[in-house]
């Protein structure tokens, strides 16, 4: 492992955005855009499944301020969809502005532009809509091949063979095996069989989905939204409106939150097009509601895994299948689940000696799913862990040991990840590290704390990536100002989690300049080098590499530059940060005076770009422990603490490290005990507001510990792997450990509601690890 | 989303009174319930102007104005001394300080909620409600009234000694409890008081005499056996008939046996 | 209807419809710090200061505060200053979204309870909701404000 002294890596710096975000400053999107604005809303089907046979919108047009109202009728006919991914998506074109055919409660049936909120929604009320109500699929269990077609189109369409079929339900399918399992299977003492359901959990990041659109002075596009994705959404908004790019500008403000939501572009579309037919700005605000029902939340998944063990703890073999709900289109669908089983079943490489991962990802007539943090990682590790668990438990085994036994270390091949390295892994330090933080010997007994209560602990490990190999690229520019500090210019998107601050660290580390001294511009479409965006764990690891690689490019440029100035080669001269001298004669140019002079007759640009893209996606590791203390009587489950140790490299902004890990880890304990996403029988969303839908509070998350085992990363920036992701996956396995350490039940569906403590649902297996072999 | 025609800030209780015959008319209350609807009304009378703002504590009794809001309760030093803390531990899991300092006491008890956490603290003690033109009448009495166009000026609580005790099941911190429950003994007379049934807070009353000796565990498991038996319940989102049932047992429980240690407060 | 109000010590005179939000007036009026994050007056992200107290600016009608006084962040940055550098140290800023609502809150936490414990700070701010920091940051901004204070 290698360890440096840095001036700017590794070290707390402050957000560069900070003060302004605290004090409250106009920097989002509905702050910065103007207020007399179309107001843009959105009628929505009130069916899962329905065929519109007539829409008169002739009332609602009447309405005073009423600008116009859309219809089916009115729409480009070309499927699209609208995944931030790269060309050509693995999501299938799938969607219209508007469809006729309406495939979830929330679908939009028509878009109403008008001048006052209070006129759209007197609009919407009076837009008179004849359904042909069609019987949908609710149940995912049951999609796949079932009689009635989510998507019946003949124009669907997959830019990518995923193995979907409209036919049947299926947006991917796919199975892949490194050894024999059902031949290991046979061979092992204990094999655990157990299926595991998690929920379609919503971001809901503090600000709702928006978007302004205006014409330009060029009379182009322009779009302000609050998005992770400007140069996808732009190549959306080209297809789904049938504009040329250089028409269109996307440009993002600050975000309020993100988490993978405005990964895919949720809402863009609707005011864009009110915009080209009006050719007026326009204004779309989610409401709350609106973004829990009709957003891209977590994929609901089902995992049935087989898991294969010796007596002695070693772990043989792994057989999983994932369902999974992509709801009624397709984004994300064909690519969330893979990370299910290839970022799950990597961390038991150590013993392991065969693995299958089979999958189907499936349509109903439900909310599309999207990309949320964790992306299907948090998915496949919760069924892993609580099976690792289970078997722990049933063999008597402390899990930590277990874990010990099989997990991955550094050096180890992992077949489950492509083949990939583990080049840097401190996953046993974390485990070490985390039970001498956490106490675990203390804790990991069960204590009768009286009146019905109990305190237990639980544990988990996690894995993620760092980027989408051989995918991803990420760009960066560096320009050189007069006065010797620099501009970088990126396209990936800051939506809070601190990536134009911990960029220009790196800028400021390659510089040898103060973080002060590099200004920060992103991310827009027309300014910004081409960048895939901020997802997939990338932007540290991709867009990082590449503000190294520009910064050596330009440090060549002043050199060179300088150089001149000194009438001197290149190779004779040295980058000593604030100038270039020139050793054998003493002399030397200041920054400043090189700036200069690169306004002045020069033909060398003190500026440069670069791209960089990874052929590996290093994961980063984490260990999780939680404390409870759980009433049996009433069913409350308390956390008192969790604590968590990450390896993610070398952390470049330790406090942003730190931050990122206690916001995944209070997000998951929400997952785990609090939120869940209801439907009723007619696939109507229930409980979807923050009144039902309940985000934990400063109230619930008791106290946090997170604490950092350098590894060192040689593909990324400065050592470094990703953060962001990986830190919402440990919560709800080592939660559920706990609990079934309190109640004796391995709870397999989340939440885990006090009720389901005190009523336990049937299915439920009481029993000690059940054995079957 | 909700649309008012006209805004009045009443100046006499009359005039509050005389606005409020009209059907579309609306008393406003802390409004946030009555944001969230989509109510169109024409007339929102606002109270705030009449002085209502106060809790005063008199010998015998608290008169809590029906704009008092429950911020204010919470931090009522008489209100929290007299119920042994009760009242504060009622309203402080509500939401967040905030929306406290606008939910106000008159439209907590006017709207009868029943996740009301204030119907069912209040309903532990003597407590009446002062309508404008049906006069003072118990609490008790108007919580099983049906809604009518009077205006609800005070709530008064009657100073009797005796214990309470507040607790409340919630699935998570702020939320609307599953269970609220109410325990207390005023004088000789013991009451259960069981909101977020989800119905309309009841209050369950020692008919059988399962308490007239003292608190011992086993009376108290009898007497929330009984509470838990006789307790209407139903689902919703929060939880099931059966778990709201299981509660009233546990904190009925739990609350006999607090209040049999409890702190208890005397008239001077 | 005209109403007028005190905006950040400044009468402020507007005519409104009578199911004007405060939050809507605010914003008219150049308070863009105050933000709405959902609709059921559970989020604590448009928290301003009436009359010195937090209230919930989605959840009251303009109207009302007619002849109140109505603080926002605007109107309290140096206030702010003095503490909102200690959160930016902690990083628990994060997307920003809930910050000017926190902010709020906290300033009226301090003004009613200048040396708050951290169960007292965590019960006051439990009303405001953040997704991004998981609080304990924002806890430890507020700490270190208080303990450089006692030093």
């Amino acid at each position: 492992m290698e360890h440096k002294d840095y001036k700017s890596i590794n070290k707390p710096v402050r957000k560069k955005d900070a003060m302004q975000l605290l004090l409250g400053k106009p920097v989002y999107t509905d702050d910065l855009t103007p207020a007399h604005a179309l107001v843009v809303k959105i009628l929505r089907s009130p069916h899962a499944n329905a065929i519109i046979e007539q829409i008169n919108t002739a009332a609602a047009k009447k309405v005073p301020g009423v600008v116009d109202i859309y219809t089916w009728e009115d729409v480009p006919s070309v499927r699209f969809a609208i995944a931030g991914q790269t060309y050509p998506e693995p999501s299938p074109y799938d969607r219209l502005i508007l469809d006729r055919h309406v495939r979830f409660v929330g679908d939009a049936a028509a878009i109403i532009a008008a001048e006052t909120e209070k006129a759209a929604l007197k609009a919407m009320r009076l837009i008179k809509v004849k359904y042909q109500v069609l019987e949908p699929v609710l149940d995912f269990r049951k999609a796949k091949d079932n009689p009635v077609l989510v998507h019946p189109e003949e124009d669907w369409f997959p830019p990518c063979e995923v193995g979907g079929d409209n036919r049947r339900n299926l947006v991917a399918s796919e199975e892949n095996e490194d050894g024999d399992v059902e031949q290991v299977l046979a061979d092992c003492d204990i094999v655990l069989d157990r299926t595991y359901h998690t929920k379609a959990f919503n971001q809901a990041m503090m600000e709702t989905f928006r978007t302004y659109t205006e014409l330009d002075r060029y009379g182009r596009l322009h779009v302000i939204s609050s998005t992770q994705i400007v140069f996808h959404c732009r190549r959306i908004l080209s297809r789904a409106l049938g504009i040329p790019k250089s028409r269109i500008r996307v440009e993002k403000p600050r975000i309020g939150g993100g988490f993978g939501a405005k990964q895919t572009a949720v809402c863009e579309v609707y005011p864009a097009f009110v915009t080209l037919k009006t050719g007026r700005p326009a204004k779309l605000i989610y409401t709350r509601e609106e973004s829990q029902t009709a957003g891209s939340p977590r994929h609901e998944m089902e995992i049935r895994i087989r898991l294969g063990a010796n007596r002695d703890g070693t772990i043989r073999c792994l057989d999983f299948y994932t369902l999974s709900n992509t709801g009624a289109y397709g984004e994300h669908g064909p690519t969330t689940v893979g990370l299910s089983g290839h970022k799950a079943i990597p961390l038991y490489t150590g013993g392991l000696e065969a693995y299958r991962f089979r999958y189907d990802v499936v349509y109903t007539n439900l909310q599309a799913s999207g990309a949320y943090r964790g992306y299907g990682a948090t998915q496949g590790i919760y069924a892993l862990e609580t099976i690792v668990n289970e078997l722990a438990e049933s063999i008597g085994m402390d899990p930590t040991v277990i874990r010990d036994k099989n997990m991955v270390r550094e050096g180890m091949r992992m077949p489950a990840y492509y083949n990939e390295i583990a080049n840097a892994c401190a996953l046993d330090r974390c485990m070490e590290h985390c039970k001498r933080i956490f106490g675990w010997e203390e804790k990991y007994p069960v204590r009768d704390m009286g009146n019905g209560r109990v305190r237990a602990a639980g544990v988990a490990m996690a894995m993620q990536g760092s980027c989408i190999s051989n995918v991803d690229v990420g760009s960066a520019t560096v320009k050189l100002s007069e006065d010797g500090t620099y501009n970088l210019l990126i396209g990936a998107a800051d939506m809070g989690t601190g990536c134009d601050t911990i960029l220009a660290q790196m800028v400021a580390e390659c510089m040898d300049c103060s973080v002060d001294d590099v200004a920060v511009f992103g991310a827009d479409t027309d300014a910004s080098p081409y960048d895939s965006g901020s997802y997939a764990s990338s932007t540290t690891y991709i867009t990082g590499k590449a503000v190294e690689k520009a910064c050596a490019e330009l440090k060549q440029r002043i050199c060179s530059i300088g150089a001149q100035m000194l009438g001197c080669g290149v190779e004779e001269v040295t980058f000593e940060g604030d100038r270039v001298s020139r050793e054998q004669s003493g002399q030397s140019v200041s920054l400043t005076e090189i700036a200069y002079k690169a306004q002045v007759n020069n033909t060398q640009a003190a500026q440069a770009t670069a791209t960089h893209s990874s052929p590996v996606s290093p994961p980063p590791y984490m260990v999780g422990m939680v404390e409870i203390e759980l009433d049996k009587n009433t069913g409350l489950v308390t956390i008192l603490d969790y604590m968590a140790v990450v390896d993610c490299g070398i952390p470049i902004n330790p406090a942003l490290a730190r931050i990122q890990t206690e916001g995944g880890i209070v997000q998951g304990i929400g997952h785990t005990l609090t939120e869940d996403v209801r439907y009723d029988h007619r696939g109507r969303p229930i409980g979807s507001s923050f009144m039902q839908y309940k985000l934990p509070t400063r109230l619930d998350m008791g106290t946090l510990r997170v604490e950092f085992e350098h590894s060192y990363e040689p593909t990324g920036p400065f050592g470094a792997k990703s953060i962001g992701e990986i830190v919402i996956n440990t919560p709800a396995p080592a939660i559920t450990h706990a609990i079934y350490r309190a109640t004796g039940v391995w709870y397999r569906e989340l939440p885990i509601t006090p009720e389901k403590i005190v009523i336990p649902p049937k299915e439920e297996d009481r029993a000690e690890g059940r054995k079957e072999s | 989303m909700i649309t008012i025609q006209n805004y009045v800030r009443a100046q006499s209780l009359e005039e509050a009174y005389r606005l409020n015959q009209n059907r579309r008319s609306r008393v406003l209350g802390g409004m946030l319930w009555l944001k969230m609807g989509n109510a169109s009304v024409n007339t929102a009378i606002d109270l705030c102007d009449l002085g209502l703002d106060t809790i005063e504590e008199t010998a015998d009794q608290f008169v809590i104005g029906a704009t008092a809001t429950l911020r204010q309760m919470e931090l009522h030093p008489g209100l929290n001394a007299y119920t042994g803390g009760a009242v504060a531990e009622a309203v402080r899991h509500i939401i967040g300080v905030q929306f406290r300092n606008m939910a106000t006491v008159g439209g907590s008890v006017w709207g009868r909620f029943g996740f009301s956490d204030v119907l069912t603290v209040l309903l532990g003690m003597e407590t009446y409600v002062e309508l404008y033109h049906g006069g003072i009448l118990p609490l008790e009495q108007f919580a099983a009234m049906k809604y009518d166009r009077d205006i609800l000026v005070r709530v008064i609580i009657q100073k009797k000694p005796g214990r309470f005790v507040y607790q409340s099941m919630r699935n998570q911190r702020t939320d609307f409890p599953v269970i609220a429950c109410a325990v207390s003994r005023i004088g000789e007379e013991y009451r259960a008081v069981i909101g977020a049934r989800p119905g309309r807070a009841l209050v369950i009353r020692d008919e059988r005499g399962l308490l007239k000796e003292g608190i011992t565990g086993e009376r108290a498991r009898a007497f929330a056996d009984d509470a838990a038996w006789r307790t209407p319940t139903e689902g919703n989102l929060r939880g099931s008939a059966a778990y709201r049932t299981h509660l009233i047992r546990v904190l009925t429980e739990r609350g006999l046996l607090a209040l049999g240690g409890g702190y208890e407060w005397k008239s001077r | 209807m005209e109403i007028t109000m005190t905006l950040n010590g400044r009468a402020v005179t507007d005519h409104i419809d009578a199911d004007l939000l405060l939050i809507d007036f605010l914003r008219a009026h150049g308070c863009y710090s105050v933000k709405r994050g959902c609709e059921t007056s559970g989020c604590g992200l448009c928290t301003v200061i009436m009359d010195g107290r937090p209230i919930l600016s989605c959840s009251i009608l303009a109207a009302r505060a007619a002849g109140h006084s109505v603080q926002t962040l605007e109107g309290l940055q140096e206030e702010a200053s003095e503490f909102v550098g200690f959160i930016a140290d902690q990083g628990a800023d994060q997307c920003g979204f809930c910050n000017p609502g926190f902010v709020m809150n906290t300033i009226a936490l301090l003004r009613e309870n200048p040396n708050p414990t951290d169960d007292e700070i965590r019960e006051y701010l439990a009303g405001n909701l953040c997704r991004c920091s998981g609080y304990d940051g924002q806890l430890r901004g507020i700490r270190a404000y208080l303990d450089s204070r006692q030093g």
